[in-house]
This record gives structure tokens, C-alpha cells and sequence, in this order.
């Protein structure tokens, strides 16, 4: 592992580089550098165990309102300096567009945010093998139906990034993370199911094995002699993470870059009741307790709290510089970028305000429904641009409030409009989710599932 | 790509506190983008990416460390880091001696896209963008995306090997919108293969762009999918991620391994009928998973999985196969040097078969027709897979009638597998695809002659 790294040397080189800035052109570098290590255990033996740092740095270069890009996976100075050499060679090619052009700062107080796990530069390798041959241990010891796993892994990174454009930006700052991921098999009757269990933290001591290994014996074990059910209508119960899968969709749809061009359902409809009143959600990643909690975004602007639906109204969209210009707004502080893209725009930490009744209570209201517990197809059965929605659910039937049949094998089909102005309860239960969301448990009546 | 001399002292270095294999993978890829979006080219991207991943295996171990510092230096670095993490016991120093092996190459590239000027690149997207436009007065957006990258491998490792491959992709994609009375609705299609800028003298860009528009246009008056369980033909070309989602994850040997395959312990057995042969292929010339050597140094090869529907073979890396004691199949691959490479497919079809397409349609009373299936996902564990429709119609009373939108399709692998009763003599490959597993992407083929599963679950709204 590299030593933990320190501020000047990153932004240091970004700063060379937007300082080569020509009259009349402006340029931005981002510079990236992470470290890794991930040790995944199989059959009480380590499987494998990676170390690894990588770096890289993208150069974006504007003129004449043109913008051109490249990135090197390097932070070699000779190949940086070609890097800047192509992206300007790349901007002569590019059409004009009165709108492009880097951020500027914006005053925005960045949020005091405290992302680094001090600790865990200093965690010796033999401790996360130890994790996860645990973790290993701890999925296959808890119920005879469990004989295995096909992965136990812990994994944790350690990154720093810096911006600095020659139109004033310099920042830079440092983020890590780590986490336990199992994938239980469990075997009945010659039939097997697979399914997760994960705990996530920044520091070490916040990782639970035994979290993960009841999440995936739980999961895994409860869908033993699933069937596929008879096609019916049904109040669709969806689990915290299920809603924050769903709702990270419709997140996507709120992007100005989506809505700027024509490609978003909601795009006319700010100030319009787009949801169920008892909807309110935000992306914030100023919010601690998400992991994607971040000080910057990907132009160097202070990220901040951005109330995307309020009581079921639609509020705005999230914006970089480009969208936010361009659509008369200005940036949310939402550009989200890699060394190796131009910034698109994401959100980071979307959440749902947490509502009333905890999961057990909210599954209690429900004669006939269905706990879904998984969902597949995501990237094939939604349409962003429709939102027509066609998804592969897994789950447990719900009967006078009380979990009966596990069912696999069946699909639930509707538009994510519907499906948002139809929610009936939203749980107490707020639950943080290793992509950086929170979700609760949402209660959306009379929807179709597909079986026989 | 990197002195012999180097790479046997780094093989060295790795293997110098014990361990059974040592294995570097040098990578040095370079790529360009161009994105035409809303009528304008947006921005060009060049990528340059170089590196190496070093692993030690002792015992079930594997130990791996990358570095995009191919110093003496850096790799000495790289070698010692994966050396500790494979916690090798033994001491003793090894001599590598390397023999250089040559693979066949499944195809020459005729323009590396180096030598082609920018400014053509952006020229295909905007025919791209006004075939698309031109389409029809529906047409509200169009996405144009080019793509080229030639990335250069080398693989060498403890055993001697020491081979080369040098891969050219290229892509153009065209996603249009149309706008109407049912909203928005979406076409896409693609054309990419393992060539060089050669591909545009073959194939038109226009066509691209009016067939990503057609696809838009046509679910503008689709009516929703129906739901429920019923039969479904599938079209030449249109359908071959089924077999690569519903049985090929299902037959690669780590998973199989690890029981995580619905068809672990079945080699020998009937798993279709005597109509399906299914393949995998990495020597098919252009094809979009095609290459010399995988990305262990093993040769590609083409492999039969299922013969006449009797399940024949698993798809093997180096690790699996040295365990098992057998050679490898071509199927080792990784997305990048800082990946553990692992079994993956290259292109996977389904061979033509006896039946006449028009007959298996005639002979559906009722039912749906896929022109096109879009993504799809499986679970090894169950054999339960769903993926999207991209381009359907209903089939009424033995004849194709009114195009369909939207809606998943879902059912079990070894299920489908077993009773797929039409298969048509009208093969063709289709639309490259990016196949995920574990969160790496490498590029895959597919393909599949017309065939009939009598019942799969749609998941419409109707």
C-alpha cells in the first residue's frame, strides 16, 4: 500500500496543467490516484488477494466555445503532457456551443466533511484476510442448508482527487471506504438459491460480519422451494433497498443533462405533483451517513443539498456547469465524472425522507401483496426516456399482513409514473445502502405481476 | 511491448519466496470517441491506458498486483507486492526461460484506426445523425457514437509462455427518440467488429441510423406487451444473449465449480433437443469476441458446449483447467490489466437447424415474435433469467401482426433449454454486446438461428 496520501503532489500537477492555459482557451485537469485491496475467501483458503493503486488524469480543454478531451491512466508527466496535447487537437473537431466552458467558483461553502478513515492506512493486510475467511466461516456455519458460498470478499479503496482549471478552481480532497459482500448458496431438494449479504463502512471496526451473513443466509434460505406464482394484481411491498434501487432511476431521469435533451418523462413538470404526497426525496451528499457523501464534484464545485421531490411536487433537476447554463439555471454541484469522462451529471446520495410505521407495520396493512427481495433486468426493462418499467422480481407473498410463499420466475410491469403517484405508505425504516442511497420501505397498491 | 530480458527477471522476482505459477499481463490500449448528441458533435475522447497485472499462484491462492509503471522499477514493485499476497512459503530461486508462441490471428486488420483522420470519424456521425433524422418527422433526438480501440497484450508466465496479440475494435451506435401520442419511445442499433476503420467501406452508416430510427418510430404505435405465459419465437440474429444469459453463464467452469451452475454434474446429459448445437467461439473472424490469444495466452479456439443437445463441455481459464488437470478452452479473459482475469464467453451461437422460419411462425396460433431482445441478466445459481424486448410483435393465428413495447421477458435456463421445440435453417449473428460479470466488461458475440420456445413469461401491462 502506498502511504497515505498527502495534498500538494496531486493538485500540485493538476495546477501545472490548467496553468498551461493559452489566451483565450481554458483548460481543466482532474487528477485521480486510489489504492485498493481486496481479499476474496473460498473453501476456508484465501482465493485471492489483490493490491492495487491506480492514477490517472483527464485533461479537458476549451475553445472557441469547442471542447475537446483525453486521459491517460498515468501520472507520468510526458504522457500528461500529451494528454493536453490531444485533448486541444480533440477541441478542433468538436462543433461550437455558446454554452460550453468550465466551472467557475461559485462561493459555495464547501460542506465540513470528515470522509477519510484515519485508521485504515494502517490496517496490516493479515486483519482483512482474517475478515474474510470470517465472513467465509460465519455464511456457511449459521443453517445446515448453507454449505457454501460463491464469493466472500472483502474489499476497501482509498482515493484522492484534485481539479484545478485555469478559471480558478483548485481543490482537492480524499475519501475511503470499505466493505463485506457474501453470496450464500443454499441448497434444498437438489434446488439452490444465491443471494447476498453486505456490510459497508470507512473504517474497519464498522464492518459486521455477522451482518452480512445473516443479510445473505436470510436471503438466500427464505426463497428455498420458490415457485412461480399465477398472474394476478397485488400490493407491491418493496424492501429499503428495492426503493432505492427504483428511486436511483428515477433519479437518473432528474438529470439536466436527460431533461435538456428531451430524453426525461419529468422534464416539463417542475412544480408539478409528480409523486405521491407522502414523497419526499433528496440528493445530498452533504449528508454524512451516505457513502457517497463527497466534498467536491467532478468540476471542482462544492457539492450541497439539492430537494429533488418535496411532497410528491417535483422541485428541479440536478445540474452540472454545462446544464446548468444551458438551461438557465446553474450548477447543483452534481457533476459526476471519472478520470477517463467529460463530467456527465448523477446524482450522489439520493434518500428518501423517512415516513411513518417501521417495515413489520407497513407489511401488516397489506391483505395480498408481494415483499419483493430482488429485482433483475433493471438495465433491459426500463426505458429512462418512457419510463416504462418491466422488471424480474423475486420475493415473498404477502397474505392478511402476514409473509407466506416465497416466489421466483415472475415479472412486475408498469411505468415508474404510476408507480411513484401510486405510493400508499412510505416506512419509517431508513436504511444506507453501499452505492451511497437510502431507502425505506415503500407500499405501491394494485400492480400486475406476471406468472403462469 | 516489453523486453524479454525484463519480463523473465520480473517472472523471477515473483516467484522468489515459492509459489507455482507466475504470470504478467502487459496491456496497452488506445482508444477514441466521438458523441454526436442533439444535432451537434459533442466532444472527442482519446484514452490512453498501459499497465501491467502480475499474479502468483500457490496452491488455491492467487496472489495479484497491477501498475501502470513498467520500469524495471515499477514491475519489481508490482512482482514483490503479488508474491506477498500469494503468502508463499517455500524460498528458492527459479529460472523462467521463455519461448515465444504465435497464434493465429482469426483476421487481418486492414486501417488501424490511427491512421484515420478525426475529422472522418465525426463525418460517420453526422450521416449517421441525418439518416436517422430523416426517417421520419417523429424522430426527436439521436445519439450518433463512434468508437475505436487497439489494445496490444502481452502474456507471458513461469511455465515459458510468451505469446502477443494486438486487438482492434470498432463501433458505431445510433440510439434515435421519437415523439408521439404514446410519448417517447426509443431504437437502437449498433454495428461493431474486431477490424479497423475497413468496417465503414463495408457496411453503410446510414442503414445504422434509419434502423435506430425505425425501431423508434414503430413502438411509437406499438401497443403495450401482453402478460402471462405464452409462446415465443425468436428471430436469426435477434436472440442470442438467451443463450448466453440462459446457459452460457451457466457452463463456465468457475461458477460450475463452485455450485453455483444449474448444469454442474451434467456433462453427458440430454439438456436440449437433438436441434440445438450451441458454440462458443473465439476464432470467428471479426466477430466482436474474436481474438488470437485470451487473455492468459491461450489460444482461441472453438468449442462445442452442447452437441445435438447433449451438454459435451464446461468453458475453462488457466486456474480451473490446472485444477481439473485438462486444457484450457481460449476462455480466460479480463477487462483491463488491473483485472484477475476468469472464465469468460467470446462469441456464442446456436447452429442453424432443420425447420423453415416461415413454418415455426405459421405454426404459433398465438403468441409473440422477438425481433430483437435487448440486455439480459441471470441468476447461475437457479437458471432464472429475464432480458428486454428491443423490437417485438404479436403473433395471431400463424402470422406476425401489430409491433409490441416494452415488457421483460423471464424464465428458467435449463427449462427454456429443455423445451425449445422449432429451430430454423436461417443462423445469423448479432449486435456486439458488453458482457458483465463480477463487474468486469469484456466485448462478446452472439448469435442464434430462428427458433421457438413454446412458454416463456412476458412481462407486459396488457
Amino acid at each position: 500500500m502506498a502511504s497515505a496520501p498527502t495534498e500538494p503532489d496531486l493538485l500540485a500537477l493538476a495546477t501545472r496543467v490548467a496553468d498551461q492555459a493559452r489566451p483565450g482557451e481554458q483548460v481543466e485537469a482532474f487528477v485521480a490516484r486510489s489504492t485498493s485491496t481486496s481479499v476474496r475467501a473460498y473453501g476456508g483458503e484465501v482465493e485471492s488477494l489483490t493490491q492495487a493503486s491506480t492514477s490517472g488524469v483527464g485533461v479537458r480543454v476549451v475553445v472557441d466555445h469547442r471542447e475537446g478531451f483525453a486521459y491517460a491512466g498515468t501520472l507520468d508527466e510526458a504522457t500528461v503532457q500529451e494528454a493536453l496535447e490531444e485533448a486541444r487537437d480533440n477541441a478542433r473537431y468538436a462543433e461550437p456551443d455558446e454554452f460550453n466552458g468550465l466551472a467557475e467558483p461559485d462561493g459555495v461553502a464547501p460542506a465540513e466533511l470528515d470522509l477519510w478513515p484515519k485508521g485504515l492506512p494502517e490496517v496490516p493486510t493479515a486483519d482483512k484476510v482474517a475478515l474474510a475467511l470470517d465472513l467465509e466461516r460465519a455464511t456457511t456455519g449459521r443453517d445446515p442448508r448453507v454449505q457454501g458460498v460463491r464469493v466472500a470478499m472483502y474489499s476497501d479503496g482509498l482515493g484522492e482527487a484534485a481539479v484545478a482549471t485555469s478559471t480558478g478552481i483548485r481543490v482537492w480532497d480524499r475519501a475511503g471506504t470499505s466493505y463485506l459482500m457474501v453470496q450464500a448458496l443454499a441448497t434444498q431438494d437438489g434446488e439452490t438459491q444465491i443471494a447476498g449479504g453486505l456490510s459497508v463502512g470507512r473504517e474497519l471496526e464498522d464492518l459486521s460480519v455477522d451482518e452480512a451473513a445473516d443479510d445473505a443466509v436470510l436471503r438466500a434460505t427464505r426463497l428455498l422451494g420458490a415457485a412461480k406464482p399465477a398472474t394476478q394484481r397485488v400490493t407491491l411491498v418493496l424492501e429499503p433497498r428495492m426503493t432505492a434501487t427504483v428511486l436511483g432511476l428515477v433519479g437518473g431521469m432528474l438529470n439536466g443533462e436527460a431533461v435538456l435533451k428531451g430524453r426525461s418523462p419529468f422534464r416539463d413538470r417542475v412544480g408539478e405533483a409528480i409523486a405521491s404526497p407522502l414523497l419526499t426525496f433528496v440528493d445530498d451528499p452533504t449528508d454524512p451517513r451516505s457513502l457517497g457523501a463527497d466534498t467536491y464534484d467532478g468540476e471542482g464545485l462544492a457539492r450541497r443539498r439539492n430537494e429533488l421531490v418535496r411532497d410528491g411536487v417535483l422541485q428541479g433537476f440536478l445540474q452540472n456547469t454545462y446544464t446548468g447554463r444551458r438551461s438557465g439555471t446553474a450548477s447543483t454541484g452534481s457533476a459526476a465524472r471519472g478520470v477517463s469522462s467529460t463530467p456527465g451529471v448523477a446524482a450522489t446520495a439520493l434518500a428518501v425522507a423517512p415516513g411513518q410505521g417501521s417495515h413489520e407495520e407497513l407489511l401488516a396493512t397489506v391483505d395480498r401483496g408481494l415483499l419483493v427481495t430482488s429485482m433483475a433486468g433493471l438495465h433491459s426493462g426500463v426505458n429512462p426516456v418512457s419510463g416504462d418499467f418491466s422488471v424480474g422480481v423475486e420475493g415473498l407473498m404477502v397474505r392478511d399482513g402476514a409473509l407466506a410463499e416465497p416466489i421466483r420466475e415472475a415479472t412486475v410491469a408498469s411505468t415508474l409514473q404510476r408507480l411513484l403517484l401510486d405510493i400508499a405508505a412510505v416506512g419509517a425504516d431508513l436504511e444506507w445502502l453501499p452505492d451511497g442511497t437510502g431507502g425505506v420501505t415503500l407500499v405501491i397498491p394494485d400492480v400486475t405481476l406476471s406468472g403462469t | 511491448m516489453l523486453d524479454q530480458d525484463l519480463i523473465q527477471r520480473t517472472l523471477a522476482a515473483a516467484l522468489r519466496t515459492g509459489g507455482d505459477l507466475a504470470e504478467i499481463f502487459v496491456e496497452d490500449r488506445a482508444s477514441s470517441n466521438a458523441v454526436l448528441d442533439d444535432g451537434k458533435v459533442e466532444h472527442l475522447t482519446s484514452g490512453r491506458d498501459r499497465g501491467a497485472g502480475i499474479r502468483v499462484i500457490v496452491g488455491d491462492t492467487t496472489g495479484f498486483a497491477h501498475t501502470a509503471d513498467l520500469t524495471p522499477a515499477g514491475l519489481l514493485e508490482a512482482a514483490e507486492a503479488a508474491a506477498a499476497a500469494a503468502r508463499s512459503g517455500g524460498g528458492g530461486v527459479k529460472e523462467v526461460a521463455l519461448e515465444r508462441q504465435h497464434a493465429p490471428r482469426p483476421h487481418e486488420v486492414a486501417v488501424l484506426p490511427e491512421t484515420v483522420g478525426k475529422g472522418e470519424k465525426v463525418e460517420l456521425l453526422r450521416r449517421a445523425d441525418a439518416a436517422a433524422r430523416g426517417a421520419g418527422g417523429a424522430i426527436s433526438q439521436v445519439t450518433a457514437r463512434y468508437g475505436d480501440s487497439r489494445r496490444r497484450i502481452l502474456v507471458a508466465n513461469s511455465d515459458g509462455l510468451l505469446t502477443e496479440d494486438d486487438q482492434v475494435r470498432t463501433l458505431l451506435s445510433v440510439m434515435a427518440v421519437a415523439t408521439g401520442d404514446t410519448g417517447m419511445q426509443t431504437g437502437y442499433q449498433s454495428l461493431g467488429r474486431t477490424v479497423g476503420f475497413e468496417l465503414f467501406d463495408r457496411y453503410d452508416v446510414d442503414q445504422i441510423g434509419r434502423e435506430a430510427a425505425e425501431r423508434a418510430l414503430l413502438k411509437l404505435s406499438a401497443r403495450p406487451a401482453p402478460s402471462g405465459t405464452m409462446p415465443v419465437v425468436i428471430g436469426p440474429g435477434g436472440g442470442g444473449v438467451l443463450f448466453h444469459e440462459a446457459c452460457g453463464h451457466g457452463l463456465e467452469a468457475d461458477l460450475v465449480a463452485k455450485g453455483a451452475s444449474v448444469f454442474a454434474g451434467r456433462i453427458g446429459e440430454r439438456v436440449a433437443d437433438p436441434r440445438i448445437t450451441l458454440v462458443d467461439d473465439g476464432t470467428m473472424a471479426e466477430e466482436w469476441g474474436a481474438f488470437a490469444v485470451d487473455d492468459e495466452g491461450s489460444v482461441a479456439q472453438r468449442n462445442v458446449l452442447i452437441q445435438d443437445g447433449i451438454l459435451t463441455d464446461y468453458m475453462w481459464d488457466l486456474l480451473r483447467a490446472r485444477k481439473e488437470g485438462r486444457p484450457r478452452s481460449g476462455n480466460g479473459r479480463r477487462q483491463s490489466y488491473k483485472h484477475l482475469p476468469m472464465v469468460r464467453m467470446t462469441n456464442t451461437y446456436v447452429l442453424a437447424g432443420p425447420d423453415d422460419p416461415e413454418d415455426i411462425i405459421a405454426s404459433t396460433p398465438k403468441g409473440v415474435y422477438v425481433a430483437h431482445l435487448g440486455g439480459g441478466q441471470v441468476n447461475t445459481a437457479t437458471g432464472d433469467f429475464v432480458f428486454g424486448m428491443t423490437e417485438a410483435y404479436l403473433i395471431e393465428d400463424g402470422r406476425i401482426t401489430e409491433p409490441i413495447r416494452e415488457g421483460n421477458l423471464i424464465g428458467n435456463g435449463p427449462e427454456v433449454l429443455a423445451s425449445i421445440d422449432a429451430v430454423g435453417h436461417d443462423f445469423a449473428m448479432g449486435s456486439p454486446g458488453m458482457c458483465g460479470k463480477d463487474g468486469q466488461g469484456v466485448p462478446v458475440g452472439d448469435g442464434v438461428p430462428t427458433l421457438r420456445v413454446p412458454a416463456l413469461t412476458v412481462g407486459g401491462t396488457a
